[in-house]
């Protein structure tokens, strides 16, 4: 191979603040990027992947700068280059491609004059050749009818073909080098299938070498030939993606494959305690940064800080890189005993039809039907049950949640809980039994929690609300909720804003336990979570299900979460139900073509 | 009280926030000690008669009636400072209450709401003060209630627009499948939400109703003579103004520290709760 695309020699990046040692958020990064060579970087939410992702293109974030190292391109180095010069460079020979192309699109510019500006900026056409090259490059991005794409908004288009404009303009300057900051993250299951394929095609044809930013290690095997493993800014393992998949030398390495919940086979994964340390609360520079959460952590580990040892085809920063290989498939995760013989069935809706759509007396004279959002939906839930509803984004499950909720008024059909009451109503209108029988835990725990309130002060309200009771025996039921849920008792005096995500979630799920429900309904709980997090909640919650023979409504589009956690499936797509079922067998033989595709887009 | 503490240190963490704190925080204890410390009764008149300017016995020099300056600008902030500080609490509160039920209800009430308050807009306010003032006399509780009034339309907008945000929130959404009332989720979830906003745009009414206050006193519709006043004494005295300044100045001087102080102490608060002053929205 030819001399190298991108090299860094030590780089690190970080703040300074009113203490004398700089912060450091990356430290130490040695990477080299051949041509055509595709690399995957993969850690969990602020392990600073994307930091590095921008300071490759010797770029940082307001507050941030570079403490130290060499970043070379192409044998120049980028950190000596004039703005002018790395202005040329970026959208040129290296390229980005943002996370969310309907934010990095310019709402109020059509797409022709987006490609438009990138060829003026970053090729040597004339004005005459931009409108035949935009639609050679729609074409490349593979979008039906290129010419009326052109003329279109960014709002005009879904979220996969943003991303496909965004990719186009992209390659307008024939880059060398792609950097894409997790591109498929809010796309649906299958048009992300799509997304990775045709960036497979374009490394493969044009030979260019890609950096791909991701959380989810599924997405990143399916592109990318290596994969970088980081954790808390530095990176902790780099090998060939088959060996590192395979045969993980870095305990964290071990442990995030661990917590990933697979399709073909229905346990609940491993997961992970504890959480990464945040940068400048402790210093790691003479012991090792995953000391704290790995099991295997001799005294060396505390006492210097591992250097990178090589291995064939990978390379670990573990004391024992060696001999962790051989621990590897120790750790299984458990499998879940899934109950049989119910009994009481908690909820049980047919024939149920929600529209968001409310005709004109005109219209309804005419007979127009309602537009339906969902329509004919029939499942029951019982005790102890848990029921995935499974979807891809506008196929009607978050609608149906709410439904169940009370928080959308159904069109027609029937929903009983327990048997006996009827939650046709809005939930105001709701007997009070019921509104405390059915509780609901959102996807964002950050925006679920009110931040202006103590962890106490949310979990009390619940059970001021539905049972009352004195201070003292509320504080009790309090702490015995937090215990349940496996967090501290001195939480209760902290503010959400004071606890990371799995633990909000945590408080999420104890606020919906406090009021004794029959059903709980979870809305996407864990997809905001990291992995070793979301292994975590699923343990909980079984555990929580086993415990007081809750029904668990829950809805999610990862089926690999639905199949090692639920009892049966729905699944659901514009507004109808597509096939329902156990889960073993929909998934093991689906028989709806729709069921099909979706498990065949699971990476 | 730990959140008033938390509030006082984010406002003192910054050189600007300290100083305009400090300026307020003086003006609000001579406005509450002064009866003790000034010099001279404020409307006792001196031998001399006519303007004399600063002298050993008279710092600020005299008054056409011959009245100590210093002794009445001590006083003059008293009543201007009571009046404002009760109306920017009363405009605030019914501000801020119906500008949260309009953004939360939405609907019908939303558009009755504020198409009430766009008519009271479209109104020139200090044309109504006055009209007010002049039918039903200047007491302070009238004072107030126009003042809180008039200064509680722009409240109620503002607050409308950070109601909004807060509840497309999944915790009011939580609240409502709990099965809570409008008024708890009012008090309970949007409030604590919307105060640092609230606060902010109180501390810059006071500032705005000040000023106002001290117009309307010049404009003769304000305090009754000889209660010292800052507005009524730059207006008895403008018109000597090149032959004796000190009767202009010095209650000049004493309005814009006040004002000035008050300003410092939003922006720094609005800084510390990360808020942009102009538009008051979350950056």
């Amino acid at each position: 191979m030819s001399s190298p695309l991108l090299t860094t020699e030590d780089l690190s990046i970080g703040y300074v603040n009113d203490q004398a040692e700089p912060v450091a958020v990356i430290s130490s990064i040695n990477l080299t990027l051949g041509r055509g060579e595709t690399l995957g970087l993969v850690g969990e939410s602020g392990c600073g992947k994307s930091t590095l992702l921008l300071a490759l293109m010797a770029y940082q974030k307001a507050g941030l700068q570079r403490l130290g190292g060499r970043l070379e391109f192409l044998g120049e180095d980028m950190v000596a280059m004039s703005a002018r010069d790395l202005q040329k460079l970026r959208g040129g020979q290296m390229a980005l491609i943002p996370q969310n192309a309907g934010q990095a699109l310019t709402p109020t510019m059509r797409i022709e004059s987006q490609i438009f500006e990138a060829l003026r900026l970053h090729s040597n056409l004339g004005m005459a050749a931009w409108r035949s090259r935009s639609i050679e490059l729609l074409e490349r991005v593979q979008l039906a009818r290129p010419g009326e794409m052109l003329k279109r908004y960014p709002h005009e288009l879904s979220g996969g073909q943003q991303q496909r404009v965004a990719i186009a303009m992209a390659l307008a300057g024939e880059p060398d080098l792609l950097l894409l900051d997790e591109p498929t993250t809010g796309l649906d299951v299958t048009t992300q299938v799509h997304v990775l394929d045709l960036l497979r095609d374009i490394v493969a044809e044009t030979q260019t070498a890609m950096i791909y930013v991701s959380h989810d290690i599924g997405v990143i095997s399916a592109v990318c030939e290596k994969i970088a493993i980081m954790y808390a800014g530095e990176l902790v393992e780099l090998g060939e993606k088959q060996q590192l998949i395979n045969q993980p030398a870095h305990p964290y390495t071990q442990g995030l494959l661990d917590s990933i919940p697979k399709l073909h086979q229905s346990r609940l994964p491993v997961g992970m305690e504890g959480r990464q340390p945040q940068p400048g609360l402790r210093d790691f520079s003479s012991q090792c940064v995953f000391l704290d959460r790995c099991g295997h952590a001799q005294p060396i580990c505390e006492q210097s800080k591992p250097g990178l040892l090589k291995l064939p085809g990978q390379a670990v920063k573990c004391h024992f890189g060696e001999q962790t290989l051989a621990l590897k498939d120790l750790a299984t995760g458990s499998q879940v005993a899934k109950p049989e013989g119910f009994s009481k069935v908690v909820l049980q809706v047919s024939d149920l039809c929600v529209s968001y759509d409310r005709p004109s007396l005109k219209r309804r004279i005419m007979g127009d039907k309602a537009d339906l959002t969902v329509q004919d939906i029939a499942f029951e839930i019982r005790q102890g049950e848990i029921l995935g509803l499974v979807g891809e984004s506008g196929s009607g499950k978050s609608t149906l949640l709410k439904t169940v909720a009370g928080l959308q008024q159904p069109l027609s059909g029937s929903m009983v809980l327990n048997e006996k009451f009827d939650l046709s109503y809005a939930v105001g209108k709701r007997a009070p039994e019921c509104q405390q029988r059915i509780q609901l835990v959102f996807q964002n725990p950050d925006a679920s929690l009110n931040p202006s309130h103590t962890i106490e002060e949310i979990l009390a309200r619940p059970i001021a609300l539905y049972f009352g009771g004195s201070e003292s025996a509320i504080s009790e039921e309090i702490d015995q909720m937090l215990e349940r849920v496996n967090l501290p008792v001195a939480y209760r005096h902290r503010y959400p804003g004071q606890l990371s995500g799995g633990e909000k979630q945590r408080i999420a799920i104890a606020r919906a336990l406090v009021a004794k429900p029959d059903l709980i309904l979870c809305d996407e709980i864990t997809s905001a979570l990291d992995v070793s997090v979301q292994a975590s909640i699923m343990k909980l919650l079984l555990r929580l299900r086993d415990e007081s023979q809750l029904a668990i409504l829950f809805v999610s589009h990862d089926l690999a979460v639905v199949n090692a956690l639920a009892d049966q499936v729905v699944v659901l797509q514009q507004g109808r139900i597509r096939e329902s079922g156990r889960v073993y067998d929909v998934f093991s033989s689906p028989e709806h073509e729709y069921t099909q595709s979706l498990l065949a887009s699971v990476l | 009280m730990t959140s008033l503490k938390l509030i006082l240190t984010a406002i003192g963490s910054s050189r600007s926030g300290l100083l305009g704190l400090s300026m307020v925080g003086l003006h609000l204890l001579f406005a509450l000690t002064s009866p003790w410390l000034v010099p001279y009764s404020f409307d006792s008149q001196s031998e001399i008669i006519g303007h004399i300017g600063p002298s050993f016995q008279h710092w600020g020099g005299l008054d056409t009636l011959g009245r100590d300056v210093l002794t009445r600008t001590m006083l003059g902030g008293r009543q201007a400072i009571l009046i404002t500080l009760l109306g920017t609490l009363l405009a605030v509160s019914w501000g801020g209450f119906f500008g949260i039920v309009a953004g939360y209800s939405g609907g019908r009430v939303d558009e009755a709401i504020m198409r009430c308050i766009d008519i009271f807009l479209a109104v020139p306010f200090m044309i109504f003060l006055l009209l007010i003032i002049a039918t039903y006399g200047n007491d302070p509780d009238v004072m107030i209630l126009t003042l809180g009034f008039f200064y509680g339309i722009g409240v109620v907008r503002l607050a409308r627009a950070a109601t909004l945000e807060v509840v497309v929130k999944d915790y009011v959404l939580s609240a409502k499948a709990r099965g809570e009332g409008i008024y708890s989720i009012i008090f309970r979830e949007i409030l604590p939400n919307v105060r640092d906003v609230l606060l902010v745009e109180a501390a810059m009414r006071w500032s705005w109703m000040l000023l106002a206050f001290s117009a309307l006193s010049f404009l003769g519709f304000g305090i009754t003579p000889p209660t010292p006043d800052w507005g009524l004494m730059i207006a008895s005295a403008r018109i000597y103004l090149p032959l004796a300044p000190w009767p202009v100045l010095l209650p000049m001087i004493a309005l814009s520290s006040l004002i000035i102080g008050i300003n410092l102490t939003a922006d720094a608060l609005a800084k510390s709760l990360g808020l942009d002053r102009i538009t008051r929205t979350v950056i």
